[in-house]
């Protein structure tokens, strides 16, 4: 337990130097925003004077800081201009869109990473161990929009298995009742098979455009991990000693090559969550990025800052989740000894 | 240096991949050198007559959607693309190796302050702390170099701090102090030019990721504005024909963007290999 508090409270500075740097960014930002809310360029100045008193921009700079904080501890990441919603209730909305996305691929990857490494790394030189390090080069070469551009082309235009790149669901679907906000999970709550074969079919291609980015360096670090564990004496031991060859690659070499496979996982999550932004915007995907870039483009800077300070806390939790994994991956880092 | 040499023809000959990243290498650094000298089309004169073409013998790579050659664009953007990853990496690594360099060394508040700056710039995802740089800076070429200078100082001042921590205490540190050089001059002259090796190999890698980074920034309308020839744009621009099966304009700017990732990536291992044979994995 104290182990768990300790790193909560471990947070605390980080989670406060994210608020202070996003704070910073937008007020860096060009344009005044009283111009802004008082809806007109050609606004006199009495109006923008009085907007702006509104808006306590008038106040010095640590003082408004101070508002901001406050309004954060109510929940609240100010309006959006273009859709007139409060931020945190847009963001809400499509947060599940995101998430979604980003949890498929991320299992796809896993899926496909995992099995992949650990083959590579029992048969060095192999055909396979080949293809393990053309593609984990390849993918991380790859910009993801462009591999999803590509897998468009192919899958949808030349072959028309994939469906047309407009989104979640089709158009004139009806949507399933709203529990999760994930559609797939939705779908089948409602027990409307045939809306969720049309989120999976949606979801593929999207989903497998981040998977193909993410998997390639967790390929490359399973592989290398596993090559240096299955070097190690007790591994030579374990077959010395006849035991199966399944329990000696999954529960003793698996099991230690997991620390630094695990340490990946969370570098490729927050490299996903940027990736995010780009292929939302190739699949017309209507998450949290395409909605932080739409407004980024109408020069709409409240849903931006929200964009980035929820992006920055779902980072630091995923973050402090890995750190709780190691505790029970590895017990020798004695971290839950106290719990 | 002699030894240095065939250390290197060494590496190039036992891993023929290093070679191809080298030739890769030339190539992409001879399209940004004499490219735009080169190039059979004017990259940015609009010809609507000939639009959209699919790659004839005349329009290598086809022609976009005002009738600009596509291969041009390619070969030409190379210069403001490898540009920026090199100006970017560049800055990072430079204040990123004093910074970092500097709290190894003096250790106390300085480092404290500096790891504390560190884990909150490594709290954002490196992409959305790019974009929200780029809108606070102003929608600009420069904006994008510094945006991506900074997301990248994180690695260099972890290296740079941890490589200079574990010199610092070493005899010939020791040595210089008692022979009465400054602080100063014992990070100048015996510890930043000891740990540049490692830099050197986080900037190869670093670089693919700095033009990774230009084009996702240029791809989604930040940074470099049409119709200069940037990969990023002329991605975004093609995106949009894809659907109906005009592939060409977003293809090949793509392919350059990959190839050019994927030879600072191969560059980087190999490199690696010579600097520190023992990582070698």
């Amino acid at each position: 337990m104290g182990f768990l508090v300790g790193r909560l409270l471990g947070l605390v500075p980080t989670l406060a130097g994210v608020v202070v740097v996003t704070f910073v960014l937008t007020h860096l930002l060009p344009g005044d925003p009283a111009v802004f809310f008082a809806n007109s360029v050609t606004a006199d100045a009495a109006t923008i004077a009085a907007v702006r008193q509104k808006l306590g921009l008038d106040l010095p700079l640590w003082q408004q800081f101070f508002v901001y904080v406050g309004q954060l501890a109510h929940g609240d990441l100010g309006q959006s201009i273009s859709t007139g919603q409060p931020v945190a209730a847009d963001l809400l909305q499509r947060l599940p869109a995101s998430l979604e996305l980003t949890l498929v691929a991320f299992a796809i990857a896993i899926a496909v990473a995992l099995p992949l490494g650990i083959a590579a790394a029992l048969r060095p030189g192999s055909l396979l161990d080949h293809v393990c390090r053309v593609l984990s080069t390849a993918g991380v070469s790859l910009p993801t929009f462009v591999s999803g551009l590509l897998l468009i082309y192919l899958l949808y235009y030349l072959l028309g298995w994939a469906p047309e790149p407009i989104g979640r669901i089709d158009p004139f679907a009806i949507m399933p009742p709203r529990i999760t906000g994930l559609l797939l999970i939705d779908t089948l709550l409602a027990g409307d098979t045939e809306g969720f074969g049309m989120a999976a079919r949606q979801i593929v291609l999207p989903a497998v455009t981040m998977a193909l980015f993410a998997l390639a360096p967790l390929a490359r670090m399973t592989r290398a991990a596993m090559l240096g564990v299955l070097s190690s004496e007790f591994i030579r031991t374990a077959r010395a000693n006849g035991l199966r060859r399944r329990t000696i690659i999954v529960s003793y070499a698996l099991r230690n090559a997991l620390l630094p496979i695990v340490t990946t996982l969370g570098m490729i999550f927050s490299n996903m969550l940027g990736a995010n932004v780009l292929v939302e915007r190739v699949f017309a995907w209507p998450g949290v990025g395409s909605y932080a870039l739409d407004s980024l483009i109408s020069l709409d800077y409240a849903p931006v800052q929200g964009f980035m300070l929820v992006m920055a806390g779902i980072f630091v939790l995923v973050n402090f989740v890995i750190d709780l994994l190691y505790a029970v991956i590895d017990p020798r880092t004695g971290l839950l000894t106290h719990a | 240096m002699r030894e240095r040499l065939l250390l290197l023809r060494y590496v190039l000959a036992e891993n023929p991949v290093n070679l191809v990243a080298l030739l890769l290498l030339v190539l992409l650094l001879g399209c940004a050198a004499v490219g735009p000298a080169l190039v059979p089309f004017d990259p940015i004169a609009t010809e609507t007559a000939v639009a959209l073409q699919p790659p004839s013998a005349l329009h290598w790579f086809g022609t976009d959607q005002l009738g600009r050659d596509v291969f041009s664009r390619v070969v030409v953007a190379a210069r403001l693309d490898l540009a920026i990853a090199f100006a970017a990496v560049l800055l990072s690594m430079a204040v990123g190796a004093v910074i970092g360099a500097s709290m190894g060394y003096f250790r106390g508040p300085l480092d404290t302050i500096g790891s504390r700056t560190t884990d909150v710039l490594m709290a954002f995802p490196l992409f959305v702390l790019a974009m929200g740089m780029v809108a606070a800076l102003g929608n600009s070429v420069s904006s994008v170099v510094y945006a991506t200078a900074v997301i990248n100082l994180p690695f260099y001042i972890r290296l740079s701090r941890a490589e200079v921590s574990v010199r610092r205490s070493l005899g010939y540190i020791e040595a210089a102090r008692v022979g009465g050089s400054g602080h100063a001059r014992i990070l100048r002259v015996f510890l930043l030019p000891n740990i540049l090796p490692a830099l050197v190999v986080q900037a190869s890698v670093n670089l693919g990721w700095a033009v990774l980074n230009t084009a996702g920034l240029s791809f989604i309308g930040l940074g470099v504005r049409a119709p200069a020839p940037e990969w990023g744009i002329m991605v975004a621009e093609g995106a949009q024909f894809i659907v109906s099966g005009r592939w060409w304009i977003a293809t090949f700017p793509g392919l350059a963007l990959m190839l050019a990732v994927f030879c600072f990536n191969l560059l980087g291992d190999g490199l690696r290999d010579v600097v520190d044979p023992r990582t070698r994995t």
